[in-house]
């Protein structure tokens, strides 16, 4: 049996750290929603987490560099997940927010949030009712 | 962290505004400043909003701005006049009228004004409840484990 936090926690500590980067990504888009020409972004969670799960259960098979003219392997893009999203309704001075969709989406992603730290805080609840053993 | 560069976005959206209402207050109150010249005249003010990116930033940490493309917040690149033409009124016995009896008052479109007014306010609302959800966000985050 393995034993330790990564065992322990399982996929919360993850989806609690994108859940986090993603209110950031709303809270820019609903920040500029009345910039000209700007473009919404978002995270898709769903495809990030599907990566990330992926990416563990390879148990990251990294490319030794031996030469400086070898190419560091990046196993994952730290900014490939930012995608552009597709408005309803295209706006005259160019720019693709909407607030009714981003408040919505930023509500539920702080549900998603409230509940990824929920799991989180049951894990270490499990873990403190393990060490003292009552 | 990602959810306390939040009150730094959140804080340049309302402070960006809070000057476009301060223009529109302006712009509201000089609606009727005459001036018998129309190169002294007010002329309706306007700001420019521009998405700021993470490297522009003054907190921003070179290391984490490199790899993280996402713009961070709003920032005013300027105050523009408008160059909508003067409002000219025959008014031949107002002071300020010039030889031929015209007075120049502003560009200041009130209903225009109006409805920029009510824009801004709603989205500094919407930033204002956007924080307190954070706030709570990490309250709980804050409180985790215990």
């Amino acid at each position: 049996m393995k034993i330790g936090f990564d065992a322990a926690l399982g996929v919360h500590p993850a989806a609690l750290a994108l859940r986090a980067r993603r209110t950031e990504v709303l809270a820019n888009n609903l920040a500029n929603a009345d910039t000209p020409n700007f473009k919404a972004r978002d995270i898709d969670f769903k495809s990030v987490m599907a990566a990330q799960a992926e990416q563990q259960s390879r148990a990251v098979a990294a490319l030794r560099t031996t030469h400086p003219g070898h190419l560091a392997s990046s196993p994952m893009e730290p900014d490939g997940d930012l995608m552009y999203r597709n408005p309803t309704l295209p706006s005259l001075d160019g720019n693709t927010v909407e607030g009714h969709v981003e408040q919505a989406e930023f509500a539920n992603n702080s549900v998603n949030f409230m509940a990824s730290l929920r799991f989180l805080d049951g894990k270490f609840r499990n873990l403190t009712t393990a060490i003292k053993g009552e | 962290m990602p959810l306390m560069d939040i009150f730094d976005i959140a804080g340049s959206a309302m402070s960006a505004q809070n000057l476009r209402l301060n223009t529109t207050a302006s712009n509201l109150a000089n609606a009727d400043s005459v001036s018998s010249n129309r190169g002294e005249t007010y002329r309706a003010r306007h700001p420019v909003f521009a998405a700021r990116l993470a490297e522009q930033t003054l907190l921003g940490d070179p290391l984490t701005a490199a790899t993280d493309q996402a713009s961070a917040g709003v920032m005013v690149t300027g105050i523009v006049e408008s160059d909508a033409p003067l409002q000219m009124k025959y008014e031949p016995h107002h002071p300020m009228a010039d030889a031929d009896g015209y007075v120049a008052y502003p560009n200041v479109n009130v209903v225009e004004e109006m409805a920029d007014m009510m824009s801004a306010s709603r989205s500094f609302q919407v930033n204002v409840q956007m924080l307190t959800t954070v706030k709570s966000m990490a309250e709980r985050l804050l409180s985790m484990g215990q």
